[in-house]
């Protein structure tokens, strides 16, 4: 979920002329939110969407609550924000689930937005929640749905009803109704239904789906829009309305670099709150959506608890203890550092993740230099290491080097690259770990500036160093253990807080305010 | 309900304005607003806008009729500035179909492949779309349905370069005329994905120059599509646009954005679901519909 991107550069760059000032005269304040129509149109917000916003803010900025306010510009964006987040929604909204029998979803909206994929990432999702979901092929129009819903359903682990071959032929309305009682029959609590991708202005197909609707009386009808649609996204979501009434709406393809303007659009035009992103191809990449984190990532405030809720949900605590205890006594091997490489790669793009830190969004291009397949090199240097020389570096000769570089398909030097970070990294852990300060003027030449995004990482956690002394040594050493190698930098990072119980959302929340500013 | 007929057309919007009696500053901010829920962006928008301020300038018109016109002109002169004929002489022809997910890829292949037939030619279609769940099985009904033949991966998840070789061999072997390829739908950003798209690209140059690289671009899609085109440009060189879905809502005026920027025209357009539903692109038709 990483994708508004565009759209806070050029927001950001509208208020970064307004931070200055003392005072706001009303041409500065119409020249700002000319600035704010322009990059909304960009981002393909819907034009009647824009203008209702633009004027809103226009008032607001030119209100009281803004001239008497100690920075006006501050306020200024506290109201583009107050209002981006009113516009995506309000607060936040969970599934609702029926109270008796099966909880029934069904899926509507354009062909291509991404139904079928999302079926099978809803499922999955509500699988791991320990829910018993049934898919239901409805989609008979377009070649072979069926067939891609039953590969979905097996990739998912969660059965699949399709009675009709579907290419046109069967009854959507009548597979839809024995699905209900064939979920019924077997006990299951969810059912999603997938239906056919129709045009919103198809009167036919549009009345198949509310009659689809009236026969199985869905508790959600999760309309699902492609996160890159430009200004149709209003006639459709309209369209759509009128035609199915759906409860929800949800966001897919939101990992390309699309700016969303849909997702403000939809929201605003039809008042349904956005519930679910799809961010993938993997059945995993399916998250919530939190209307107010994403107003702050369109302004450049961050998504620490985001940030925070992957790196906990991925981050293995027993593992952070032991890498802590290794630093500690001086045993940080090769070995330990490929580990702490592999879990950080589970914890999705690297990229993603950067660009969710406050200020990040000012280092695109470093970002974008960032080669995620650094890591995968580095891994495969390591694994061309046999066990000795992963745990004793010392032994590397050079003729042992120019093996391990032929083994990895690549240049002794760097392997000699890869070593010599390492070993950096292992001093300075040992300092740091026995209660020294790292030499922080150091960082510059430690060759972990050749990953371009490393950067963004150590101002972030620099900003949040502890005032209690022993926490701030602990933060050091996380910090410290970052800077030389990346890929370790946000394990350790983490599983230091993490050593905590989970902070509560309130800590969250003004930790993200504090990063923010 | 939007109707049914012309209801991808600008007309609706223009009709108001141009039905007034004079023109005024009322009469620019409509045409603006058109043009801009017509997804031509604020660049083209404030682009044309000017241009034909200047024009009613010059021509010391009043008359809104005059001012369609001059719209239509303007338009139409933009989108003709490039060339929209299909390069298909060398035998076999290899057309390769790229875009992002959920464009129409697939179903424009199955277009295509009929349209092609109806003028007498054989074609082959290679299912190089390995990823998704039965994308083969979906490309392989439309290849019925457009009379083609069809070479299918071998295994599941097989490299999608290879199956793009085959179906260059097979047509080669059998003396097919036309080969058009369908590759799996891939977002911009991921560059993985992209660069396994130059591979496909040169593993069939091993065999035969490539006619035409077809990205199919959805009507729907908004500003991002000057993105996605950029992209695909430039890791798979990119002839040709496909504009697909213009039978929604939707008038894809993004598409001369991403045409007048990159210098790629658009060849063909996709209006339906049914199989008859692909023409050649024509801007005077295209310019006809758009602004009635």
């Amino acid at each position: 979920m990483a994708s508004f991107g565009n759209l806070s550069d050029r927001l950001s760059a509208t208020f970064k002329n307004l931070r200055g000032k003392g005072k706001l005269t009303p041409a500065d304040v119409d020249g700002t939110v000319r600035e704010i129509r322009r990059a909304l149109l960009d981002a393909d917000v819907a034009l009647e969407v824009v203008k209702d916003f633009t004027a809103r803010v226009r008032d607001r900025a030119l209100g009281d609550e803004v001239s008497k306010a100690l920075n006006p510009a501050q306020q200024v964006v506290q109201i583009v924000n107050d209002e981006l987040v009113t516009i995506l929604g309000g607060e936040q909204r969970r599934l609702q689930f029926a109270k008796t029998g099966p909880t029934v979803i069904m899926l509507a909206g354009l062909q291509g937005a991404g139904k079928t994929t999302l079926a099978g990432k809803l499922a999955k999702w509500l699988a791991k929640d320990n829910h018993t979901p049934l898919l239901v092929a409805a989609d008979l129009q377009r070649p072979n749905a069926v067939t891609q819903l039953q590969v979905v359903g097996e990739q998912a682990g969660v059965p699949v009803y399709a009675p009709e071959p579907g290419n046109g032929k069967g009854n959507p309305v009548k597979v839809a109704k024995d699905a209900m009682k064939f979920a019924r029959d077997k006990q299951y609590d969810i059912v999603i239904v997938d239906t056919a991708g129709r045009l919103g202005v198809d009167a036919e197909l549009m009345k198949q789906a509310s009659d689809i609707r009236r026969a199985i009386d869905p508790d959600e009808v999760l309309f699902v829009i492609d996160a890159m649609i430009g200004q149709d996204a209003v006639q459709t979501a309209k369209a759509f309305q009128d035609g199915v009434d759906f409860t929800a709406v949800v966001l897919s393809k939101l990992d390309g670099d699309a700016r969303g303007g849909a997702a403000l659009s939809v929201a605003s035009v039809t008042g349904r709150p956005i519930i679910f992103a799809s961010t993938g191809e993997g059945l995993d990449d399916f998250e919530p959506f939190y209307p107010d984190r994403m107003a702050s990532r369109i302004l450049d405030l961050g998504d620490i608890l985001t940030l925070i809720e992957q790196a906990q949900q991925n981050f293995d605590e027993d593992e952070a203890a032991k890498v802590a205890q290794k630093f500690a006594t001086d045993t940080f091997t090769l070995e330990d550092f490929l580990a702490q490489m592999q879990q950080l790669k589970n914890m999705g793009s690297i990229k993603g993740m950067l660009g969710m830190l406050p200020g990040a969004r000012g280092m695109r291009e470093q970002l974008d230099n960032f080669d995620e397949r650094e890591i995968t090199r580095t891994e495969a240097i390591i694994q061309s290491m046999t066990p000795q020389e992963r745990r004793v570096p010392k032994v590397l000769n050079g003729s042992r080097r120019l093996r391990i570089a032929r083994g990895a398909g690549t240049t002794v030097t760097e392997v000699n690259g890869l070593v010599n970070r390492f070993e950096q990294a292992a001093k300075m852990m040992k300092t740091v770990a026995k209660g020294g300060m790292p030499q922080v003027q150091g960082m510059g030449p430690i060759p972990g500036g050749s990953f371009g995004g490393g950067r963004p990482k150590v101002q972030a956690k620099k900003k949040s160093k502890s005032g209690n002394p022993a926490k701030r040594a602990a933060e050091n050493a996380a910090l410290a253990a970052g800077t030389p190698a990346k890929p370790a930098a946000s394990g350790s990072a983490f599983g230091a807080a993490g050593k905590k119980s989970a902070p509560s959302e309130e800590e969250l929340a003004s930790l993200q305010k504090f990063l923010g500013r | 309900m939007a109707e049914r007929t012309n209801s991808w057309s600008l007309g609706t919007a223009l009709r108001g304005m141009f039905a007034r009696k004079t023109i005024d500053e009322q009469t620019w901010t409509d045409l603006e607003d058109a043009l801009l829920s017509a997804d031509f962006g604020p660049d083209i928008a404030d682009a044309v806008v000017t241009d034909l301020r200047a024009k009613v300038d010059r021509y010391r018109t009043t008359d809104p009729t005059d001012l369609q016109r001059m719209l239509r002109e303007t338009l139409e002169e933009r989108f003709t500035r490039l060339d929209s004929t299909l390069h298909l002489s060398n035998r076999p022809a290899v057309v390769l179909v790229v875009g992002v997910n959920g464009v129409g890829k697939t179903t424009t292949i199955g277009k295509f492949a009929k349209f092609l037939t109806n003028y007498g030619r054989t074609v082959v279609v290679g299912a190089a779309d390995t990823f998704r769940a039965a994308a083969v099985e979906q490309l392989a009904t439309w290849a019925e349905r457009g009379g083609a033949s069809i070479v299918r991966p071998q295994q599941q998840g097989q490299d999608p370069a290879s199956v793009a070789f085959q179906t260059v061999e097979r047509a080669q072997r059998d003396g097919i005329e036309i080969v058009l390829i369908d590759t799996a739908g891939r977002l911009q950003t991921k560059s993985g994905l992209m660069d396994e798209l130059g591979k496909i690209r040169r593993v069939i140059e091993k065999q035969e120059p490539i006619a035409e690289v077809l990205l199919v671009l959805d009507a729907t899609t908004g500003q991002n599509g000057l993105a996605q085109a950029e992209a695909f440009i430039q890791h798979a060189g990119v002839t040709g646009l496909v504009l697909t879905k213009l039978d929604g809502s939707a008038k894809g005026g993004f598409v001369l954005a991403v045409q007048e920027k990159t210098g790629i025209p658009i060849k063909l357009v996709g209006q339906g679901e049914g199989i008859g539903d692909l023409t050649g692109f024509t801007p005077h038709v295209f310019v006809q519909n758009l602004v009635g």
